[in-house]
């Protein structure tokens, strides 16, 4: 087991070097940072000299070297548009990110694998159609569009939901949550159910076909001659068979969640860090860009890991593979 | 006293104060485009960031909501010669943390604001020498006239010396600062508001300041101002109810905002001009199928140019009729002879001939640098000069990219790269020397190395430079604005540029509150009233 995450270990660092290096190298086309720092009647030679201070008119390997020494500490120095240390931004950002994306996770989990079993068991029903024409939007309609069609009904002609922001926040030490004010529980719910809504329909549709792979197979057939219960051969054997592959799905998906997260967090000007980051995009703050990329990447790496152990938990034949040397 | 007794007393002493404080005054919520980037005054020069500022910051002059010049921590002022001003200081001001303000911290602040790092070197001349003739009287004493010394320092604000020497904060914030900075997180002026809380790019609060040396014209306690980036979000706060001011409201979203009923847009002319500039430096231009020569050396290509653009249907189609057109480089309101000038008539035959003359029979092709996300509509623009364009046969390459991009390229550092543009200016002074002296002075002057730094197409002619000189000096304002017209004069001739238009301010106001619209796009919600809820 030990010699397994160790390999899983060091692969993940190739990765998160490769993102580096194609982080870099993105940055040299994402235009001159000076430009989005300084006023348009801003001298040359005070532009020349901001240049220099922040070291881009070194030669390009001092500064790809720079930059390597420093994301390998994770040292990712001062945002150029705020002033600010970078991993204060981001350690202030976290958590509205976090919270949304389990938010997110949890509703398409709980719906998703709920309309796909009934979808898988009673195809036939009304609702089944009426889950399926639902997955159908869910997956066809990009998140903006829907994001903005919830804020249109929900905001403006109705008056229910907030339009933007978290809401009011409770700070516990430096972690921030919305989670315990009700303007903060209101204003989670549009953003969530657009974030969640694609992996919903993913998971339902995915818990719905394998369930009836799964219903077709003979230990189904004999637990039914067995003569055990209905809801005993669906819920303890079909579905826990089913959960594999929906696991593998949603531990990726999560770190899609948190990446994409970009999307959703622009639409409701959601202080997280994808917004962070669409901002820093468009004001050329390398600083940021490098720091949220290389965090991303960690993320889905360290995701990966904890499924495949996952995985040996709820399928004990793998548990003995990995254990054998193969 | 017993513990009964002590709870009574703190339960009283409550309730008093409860009582005592006033409770008067509105909550108004604000959201803008753009985020509160930082606090300190002296970092990023920009029109949002300055406006935020100007709640907290004040400076020794401030200027009015028909931006006439108005004394602000200056009472008066006046020039003994014309090297020679004096300011007399408000007395009885304070710093939000109780620090008096006096002459001290105007000369700390003169030297602050012109230190390396600040991006406001230009607001404050580097000639001008500050001296303390007493507590509240201050002397600057220039080098050579400057009528229009004062002219920016309403965008420069007075901070405190004793405050920022505590703080570690005697140099402005650096770009490149590797400790985060105090003054960029803190403020600490003497102006109506007090920052309460600033979350950078998430939300900042400003309360008001009950020690605030004026008569408040607002009746609020508190501004809440939150940045929403995205445009749809942005309205549909404003519709919802969320929010009491946006800036700006899209143009398409106008008329969706007035039919709401919960808001109004309101609109005005800017002072920013928009135009298109053509190199007229480089023997060959970089971007066209023309070689061996550049045919925007050729005045009639120029005019031909500028005599196919169709302004009225740019105003009408592309800005949805919320643009003036402009005849000139500066935006009439700051200009007091812009009256007599009229644009030259769009004739887009007469413009085939004149190309014909200059031996473009057949038209050329020519790129044309544009950004996508600057200005209002400023890629639909671009799109409709190429189609203009077309007509007299000139072949438009369109290159629109976002801000980052096309600034990297076209500027001086990038090394003007562009041969055919569209840019927009605002004269930060609010005067028409700095555009005679930024945009239309010739480049690579080896006296002052600055003109033209934001000439991207390297229009020149000595006469006019020779003017600029003169108009800089003279301080008789009607031989100055004369001066400026013939400036002007020269500049048109020649079709240097094409200027296009001053594009439309658009704010959604709630029903609810009153606001007065400043041509500067400056949100000042210290004039702002909002109905009582």
């Amino acid at each position: 087991m030990l010699a397994f995450i160790l390999r899983r270990a060091i692969q993940a660092i190739g990765v998160m070097v490769v993102v580096g290096v194609v982080a870099f190298s993105m940055f040299r086309f994402a235009g001159d940072p000076v430009n989005q720092m300084v006023s348009i009647d801003t001298s040359a030679a005070e532009r020349a000299r901001i240049r220099d201070q922040l070291g881009l008119n070194d030669p390009v390997l001092v500064q790809f070297s720079r930059y390597f020494v420093n994301a390998a500490q994770f040292k990712f120095g001062t945002s150029y548009q705020f002033r600010q240390p970078v991993a204060d931004l981001l350690a202030e950002r976290l958590p509205a990110t976090l919270e949304l994306a389990t938010c997110a996770t949890m509703l398409a989990m709980v719906f998703g694998i709920l309309l796909g079993v009934h979808s898988a068991l009673r195809r036939d029903s009304l609702l089944a159609k009426v889950f399926q024409a639902i997955s159908l939007v869910g997956i066809s309609l990009p998140t903006f569009l829907i994001g903005i069609l919830l804020i249109y009904l929900f905001a403006v002609v109705l008056g229910w939901l907030p339009s933007f922001g978290r809401g009011q926040v409770v700070r516990i030490g430096w972690w921030t949550t919305g989670l315990l004010t009700l303007s903060g529980l209101k204003a989670l719910i549009m953003p969530s159910i657009t974030l969640g809504l694609f992996q919903m329909t993913l998971i339902m549709r995915l818990v719905q076909a394998e369930m009836l792979e799964v219903l077709r197979t003979d230990y189904i057939r004999f637990a039914r001659a067995r003569g055990l219960t209905t809801r005993a051969i669906h819920f303890g054997h079909a579905l826990r068979n089913t959960l594999v592959p929906v696991i593998t799905v949603a531990g990726l998906q999560f770190g899609s969640v948190i990446a994409f997260s970009i999307i959703t967090e622009t639409v409701f000007q959601w202080p997280g860090m994808g917004l962070l980051f669409v901002q820093a995009v468009q004001n050329v703050d390398i600083p940021i860009m490098a720091a949220y990329l290389m965090m991303v990447s960690l993320i889905f790496v360290t995701i990966n890991l904890l499924v495949d152990i996952l995985y040996t938990v709820v399928d004990p034949r793998l548990r003995s593979t990995i254990s054998r040397p193969a | 006293m017993s513990v009964r007794q002590t709870l009574l007393a703190a339960a009283i002493a409550l309730s008093v104060g409860v009582a005592i404080s006033p409770a008067s005054g509105q909550v108004l919520r604000y959201a803008n485009q753009g985020e509160l980037k930082s606090l300190d005054p002296y970092t990023l020069k920009e029109t949002t960031t300055i406006a935020h500022h100007a709640h907290v910051y004040e400076g020794l002059i401030t200027r009015d909501k028909n931006l006439k010049v108005a004394p602000a921590l200056a009472e008066s002022w006046e020039t003994l010669d014309p090297k020679h001003w004096r300011f007399h200081l408000r007395k009885n001001v304070k710093f939000h943390n109780g620090d008096p303000f006096t002459a001290d911290d105007v000369i700390f602040s003169a030297q602050r604001v012109r230190a390396t790092g600040s991006n406001f070197l230009s607001n404050v001349p580097a000639d001008a020498k500050f001296v303390k003739v007493d507590d509240y009287t201050v002397d600057v004493m220039l080098d050579s006239p400057n009528p229009i010394l004062i002219s920016q320092w309403d965008g420069w604000f007075i901070m405190d010396k004793k405050w920022c020497e505590e703080h570690d904060a005697v140099a402005p914030t650096p770009a490149s600062a590797a400790t985060p900075s105090y003054a960029s997180l803190h403020e600490n002026g003497t102006g109506p508001f007090i920052i309460e809380s600033h979350q950078p790019g998430v939300k900042t609060v400003f309360k008001v300041n009950p020690n605030w040396w004026g008569k408040p014209i607002h009746n609020l306690k508190e501004i809440d101002f939150t940045p929403i980036a995205s445009d749809a979000t942005r309205v549909a706060a404003l519709l919802s109810g969320e929010v009491d001011v946006v800036e700006p409201v899209p143009i398409q979203d106008i008329q969706r905002v007035n039919g709401g009923g919960v808001a109004t847009v309101m609109t005005g002319p800017e002072l920013r001009t928009i135009f298109l500039g053509m190199d007229q430096t480089r023997d060959e231009l970089l971007y066209s199928s023309v070689k061996g020569k550049n045919p925007f050396k050729d005045v009639h290509v120029r005019e031909a140019f500028y005599r196919a653009i169709d302004i009225e249907l740019i105003k009408n189609r592309v800005m949805r009729g919320l643009s003036t057109p402009s005849a000139l480089m500066i935006a009439p309101p700051l200009f007091p002879l812009a009256k007599d000038f009229t644009r030259p008539k769009f004739d887009p035959d007469a413009a085939k001939k004149l190309l014909a003359e200059a031996g473009y029979p057949e038209g050329f092709e020519i790129t044309l640098d544009c950004p996508n996300d600057r200005y209002v509509n400023d890629a639909a623009i671009c799109q409709a000069v190429v189609g203009m364009l077309a007509r007299i046969g000139v072949k438009v390459d369109l290159q629109a990219q976002p801000k980052a991009q096309f600034f990297a390229k076209v500027l001086k550092p990038g090394g003007f790269k562009t041969s055919f543009y569209l840019l927009g200016w605002t004269p930060a002074t609010a005067d028409s020397h700095n555009v005679l002296h930024d945009i239309m002075g010739c480049r690579d002057d080896p006296k002052d190395p600055t003109r033209g730094e934001a000439n991207l197409g390297g229009y020149c002619n000595k006469e006019l430079d020779a003017l600029t000189d003169k108009i800089l000096v003279e301080a008789d304002t009607a031989k100055r604005d004369e001066m400026i017209k013939q400036a002007y004069e020269l500049g048109i001739k020649d079709y240097g540029y094409i200027p296009l238009h001053q594009q439309a301010l658009a704010w959604g106001v709630s029903k609810k509150v009153k606001l007065p619209q400043r041509a500067d796009n400056q949100v000042l919600l210290y004039w702002a009233t909002k109905q009582e809820e």
